[in-house]
């Protein structure tokens, strides 16, 4: 690519197929700049799972590239995946103890990142003590204590109530707005999409490709009273459109 | 950690969409190992309502929890009273005294066996010693069967060529074996150890294996990503959560290698006496108080071993897992 700006993650002409036979993504162009936020809404069974696998590199591609330039990547998963007889700290500090970082060095990393997530207080706790949505920030911890340059996510507030799901949005893009990673975000809900990405791409199924995508102009850190505005509806409008138009 | 209610209020109107939020999450069951062992769908049944009592408790700790006091003590009391009565009424009104031998009552056995030192302290030696063969012998199939499982687990065709083993283990009559362990390994403390290990390794391979095998694939997904090493994966993932269903099979071997401790008494009497040959002496004596009362000293030991591998497995896991508390 000739823009100026880095990129973070591209698919160029990316096509996957199963043992099974069904072909779960077909022509897959994406870029992810640095720094940038980029949401994927689709239908169930449109790939979009498989486009986060490929990405992180859990499974390849039956054609086409796949480029991370950054290297390493941070993962959150669709559950918080917390390892049940490990405290939130330890937990947290996981991806750098199987790195093999020092002690000190690795506790003091994730208690920077239990800190960022507003977790402070709670390191000794076990998972099991925690609500669903504090165990989504542990894992968000976890993402963050890496400092990778791409961020997946699959779909990470999907289990949680609503209320909870709502601040989780408001706490990522603070987030997101303070360290400037370039995200790859999975859902199932446009709003969530729109609420947090700079730009939206439209999935559709059978096989799964891009269909729509949605510049969102709204400067990050966004207000929480962004979602009622106009302006936020007219793109959720629009991208719920796109996602509609492929159901017929 | 402020909520903003008032803002949610608006929603319905300025998001025609907000349906598509709704979306339905499986409810992050927490994975609890069934049992894999015929022998220990009770204890299985039991963690299971544990897990049901656990979260009930959590949500409201106070209120929810059944009564405890009273009624928990009396229970028990009152089973073993009548038991007790059961037992008296089978001595006296079903038997004639010429055949009271039989089934003597209680009191008599408490008399001749349990109250008369020179009775006791034998049994009690001798229990000592079937002690230490059911322990060594748990302690081996520990030791053999999380191995086994371990090795089994490292590839599929590793598991297809040994785990059939596994199952002839647990198949085979021990007292079809009984001859080549004695030729083997002589007629003493050994071969009784022998015994134990066959009888308790099966559950701990089975229970070790399933609970390896069913680390959540998102967990393996993390290691993946981190590029973690199999030792590392081994050691930091699979074992820890494998830990509950290893104490589940160490529960049932644990009852296992006791029975185990027995038989061998039974058939490889070299050497000092175990219950197991004490209860084959008064048995051939016709002492049947001293055989029951031999017989209620080995039953209590095997609850004991229960019960302690039960507490064991509560201080190891009880924090994070629902079958540890019970």
């Amino acid at each position: 690519m000739a823009t100026a700006v880095r990129t973070a993650l591209s698919f160029v002409a990316v096509d996957k197929h199963f043992d099974s036979g069904t072909t779960a993504l077909s022509g897959v162009e994406l870029h992810v700049g640095a720094g940038e936020f980029v949401g994927v809404v689709g239908p169930s069974g449109c790939g979009k799972s498989t486009l986060l696998r490929l990405a992180s590199g859990l499974d390849a591609p039956s054609s086409g590239e796949i480029s991370v330039p950054g290297g390493d990547v941070g993962y959150v998963f669709q559950d918080a995946t917390l390892l049940p007889w490990r405290s939130v700290l330890s937990n947290v500090a996981l991806p750098a103890e199987l790195a093999g970082r020092p002690k000190a060095e690795r506790h003091e990393r994730a208690m920077d990142a239990i800190r960022l997530v507003g977790l402070d207080g709670f390191e000794k706790q076990l998972p099991g003590q925690l609500s669903g949505g504090m165990r989504m920030r542990v894992s968000l911890a976890r993402a963050l204590m890496m400092r990778p340059a791409l961020f997946l996510f699959d779909e990470p507030f999907g289990a949680l109530d609503e209320m909870t799901r709502l601040r989780m949005q408001e706490e990522l893009q603070r987030i997101f707005a303070e360290t400037g990673f370039a995200g790859l975000f999975i859902t199932h809900s446009v709003t969530e999409a729109v609420f947090l990405a700079n730009r939206v791409v439209v999935m559709s199924a059978r096989p799964g490709r891009i269909t729509a995508e949605f510049e969102v102009p709204f400067a990050h850190p966004r207000p929480a009273s962004l979602r009622y505005e106009p302006e936020f509806a007219a793109i959720a409008g629009a991208v719920s459109a796109a996602l509609r138009g492929d159901a017929t | 950690m402020t909520t903003n209610t008032p803002s949610a209020a608006h929603q319905a109107p300025s998001a025609p969409i907000a349906s598509a939020d709704h979306e339905i999450a499986g409810a992050a069951a927490a994975d609890s190992p069934a049992a894999v062992t015929t022998s220990d769908t009770r204890s299985a049944a039991r963690s299971a309502s544990d897990a049901v009592r656990g979260s009930a408790g959590a949500a409201a700790p106070a209120p929810l929890r059944p009564r405890r006091g009273p009624v928990v003590l009396l229970a028990p009391i009152g089973s073993l009273v009548v038991a007790i009565g059961l037992w008296y009424a089978v001595s006296y009104l079903l038997l004639a005294p010429a055949r009271r031998f039989l089934v003597p009552p209680p009191h008599q056995v408490l008399r001749v066996a349990v109250l008369d030192w020179t009775h006791l302290q034998p049994m009690l030696q001798a229990l000592a010693l079937t002690a230490q063969v059911a322990l060594s012998g748990l302690a081996i199939a520990a030791a053999l069967g999380i191995t086994g499982a371990v090795v089994m687990s490292r590839a599929r065709w590793l598991e297809r060529s040994l785990y059939p083993y596994a199952v002839i283990l647990q198949t085979v009559p021990i007292l079809a074996i009984v001859p080549l362990i004695g030729l083997w390994f002589g007629f003493g403390f050994t071969s009784r150890v022998v015994v134990c290990v066959l009888i308790a390794l099966f559950p701990l391979i089975a229970n070790t294996l399933f609970g390896l095998q069913s680390v959540d694939r998102a967990h393996h997904d993390l290691f993946t990503l981190q590029k973690a090493s199999r030792w590392a994966r081994l050691r930091k993932l699979e074992l820890p959560a494998a830990l509950p269903a290893i104490f589940t099979g160490l529960r049932t071997s644990s009852g296992l290698s006791v029975i185990g401790a027995i038989v061998g008494d039974m058939f490889f009497k070299q050497g000092a006496a175990g219950i197991g040959t004490l209860l084959d002496v008064y048995r051939s004596r016709l002492q049947s108080e001293d055989l029951f009362a031999a017989i209620i000293l080995a039953s209590l030991f095997g609850v004991a071993v229960f019960a302690l591998f039960t507490l064991v497995s509560r201080l190891a896991i009880g924090s994070w897992h629902a079958s540890g508390r019970s």
